[in-house]
């Protein structure tokens, strides 16, 4: 489970977060959702530590994150598995390479065991036989699954996803959402995925958080957010006519 | 600077990184140096015979001028200057795409430490393989200098022979070296600095490596002087 109490960020005086308060349980997929520049982002930098919070504490199965030194910090993120908006895959290394330099770089297994490993984490994410492509030679959607496979390759307890989706047509979305959702059923991961990808967030999300102006505006499930009257939300999620009118069939279908 | 050189993960990766590097910045420089060095030998030699027709001259003083020139300036100076414009826009701008590809902070996420990792290697490389750099060009200077010479009738080949041996003092080819080794190590940090405090895209990554490269080279001048005056008076 992840906890973030209280968090407050800012930048050269200016307040992204405020007061924000979240927590995130095993085995469910929670979406962080929110215009650009609302501070989903930065949430997520803050929870991951790549920020340091101004004020307020992040837990990590209640070890608390924010006190602990560089090198505590260390073994928690060896927990820690993150897909990147862009992929983040490193250009001079292979497919096989990016998944296995986790591996390589904090576990003890023999050659045999991490490329065992590496086989089954691309298996896992439909990417057998692509072991020896490089990241420049790999279709957007082949990245993000290659980005999965290496945030999973060391068996981590939660995986944040940066907008999974973006840049992808929107059957590969289908494919990236539902494997995002397998692989936190399988493995009971802790899942946090940040976008503002209406389809993903009602195809797989467990608890939405909608970020607004910087701080936690509104909390629900993707049933709750169809009938909610918060009028900011609302204006995110069914920003046109075209959408409202889906929302207002949606809402006599479930009444 | 502190995070470069801080508690290392795996060393058996730094070894191998280092092997990267050592091929990367060494060897594939190897080329342009050894160009560079063959044409300011020759020019070195051509530029000095054509300025000592006076008779009392002694010939040799060509082949004493172009060692002295590799040895004390060219070959380090002048080399490193050459390479800080070749491998410290290379380190700037790969590090800096790196940055703003979010690759940093995924091997931060990871908990690696990114500035050791990506850094650390090319310093090490740098200051293990520059000195073979500017001893080849040294090498390749002065025999560019004795063909050439030679070849013009500008001076014999036992003239030059003695040229190059008079007064010789192994004490400068240390100087040369040690001046290396803090040019490497100026050119691999700086660049590495820069790259790794990039931020924004395509623009600031080029800004970062113009930096590098700038930087790098002011660096390299004012560490010659202060160098030389600690050296050799």
């Amino acid at each position: 489970m992840i906890e973030a109490l209280n968090i407050t960020k800012s930048f050269h005086g200016n307040t992204v977060l405020q007061d924000v308060s979240v927590s995130f349980e095993p085995g469910q997929v929670s979406f962080i959702i929110g215009r650009s520049g609302s501070g989903k982002s930065v949430l997520t930098k803050c929870l991951v530590g790549l920020f340091e919070v101004d004020a307020g504490q992040v837990f990590f199965n209640d070890r608390n994150f924010t006190s602990m030194d560089r090198w505590q910090r260390k073994d928690v993120r060896k927990d820690v598995g993150m897909l990147f908006q862009g992929s983040a895959l490193f250009d001079s290394l292979t497919v096989e390479q990016n998944v296995m330099f986790p591996l390589d770089m904090f576990s003890n297994y023999s050659k045999e065991e991490k490329m065992e490993r590496v086989n089954f984490c691309l298996k896992r994410v439909n990417l057998e036989n692509k072991n020896k492509l490089f990241p420049s030679e790999l279709s957007g959607g082949m990245k993000k699954r290659t980005g999965i496979a290496r945030a999973i390759a060391m068996n981590p307890k939660y995986l944040f996803c940066d907008e999974p989706n973006s840049g992808l047509d929107p059957q590969t979305s289908i494919v990236i959402d539902n494997l995002i959702k397998d692989i936190t059923n399988e493995f009971q991961i802790t899942t946090v995925v940040v976008s503002h990808d209406m389809n993903s967030v009602m195809e797989i999300g467990d608890k939405i958080y909608f970020i607004h102006q910087g701080k936690k505006w509104w909390t629900g499930s993707r049933s709750e957010i169809l009938i909610t009257d918060n009028k900011e939300l609302n204006d995110f999620i069914f920003p046109s006519g075209f959408m409202k009118e889906i929302r207002e069939n949606l809402r006599r279908k479930q009444f | 600077m502190r995070n470069v050189f801080s508690r290392l993960e795996q060393r058996s990766i730094y070894r191998r990184l280092i092997v990267d590097e050592l091929d990367k910045l060494g060897l594939q420089s190897l080329g342009i140096v050894a160009l560079l060095s063959l044409f300011m030998g020759a020019v070195v030699t051509l530029q000095t015979a054509a300025n000592i027709d006076a008779g009392w001259i002694p010939r040799w003083t060509i082949g004493f001028t172009t060692r002295q020139t590799m040895i004390l300036e060219f070959s380090s100076t002048i080399v490193c200057l050459i390479l800080s414009g070749k491998v410290g826009s290379n380190v700037a701008s790969e590090i800096g795409t790196m940055r703003i590809t979010e690759q940093i902070d995924a091997l931060d996420i990871m908990g690696v430490n990114s500035a050791s990792y990506l850094i650390l290697p090319k310093i090490v490389a740098a200051v293990l393989i520059f000195p073979f750099l500017v001893m080849i060009s040294m090498t390749v200077g002065i025999a560019a200098g004795a063909v050439v010479g030679i070849a013009n009738e500008a001076i014999s080949i036992s003239a030059f022979e003695y040229g190059i041996q008079y007064d010789f003092s192994s004490y400068d080819i240390v100087y040369t070296l040690i001046k290396t080794l803090f040019f490497a190590f100026i050119i691999t940090t700086v660049s590495g600095y820069h790259g790794y405090y990039t931020d924004g895209g395509a623009l600031e990554v080029g800004q970062s490596s113009t930096k590098a490269v700038v930087y790098s080279i002011v660096l390299i001048m004012i560490a010659n002087y202060l160098l030389t005056q600690i050296l050799l008076l």
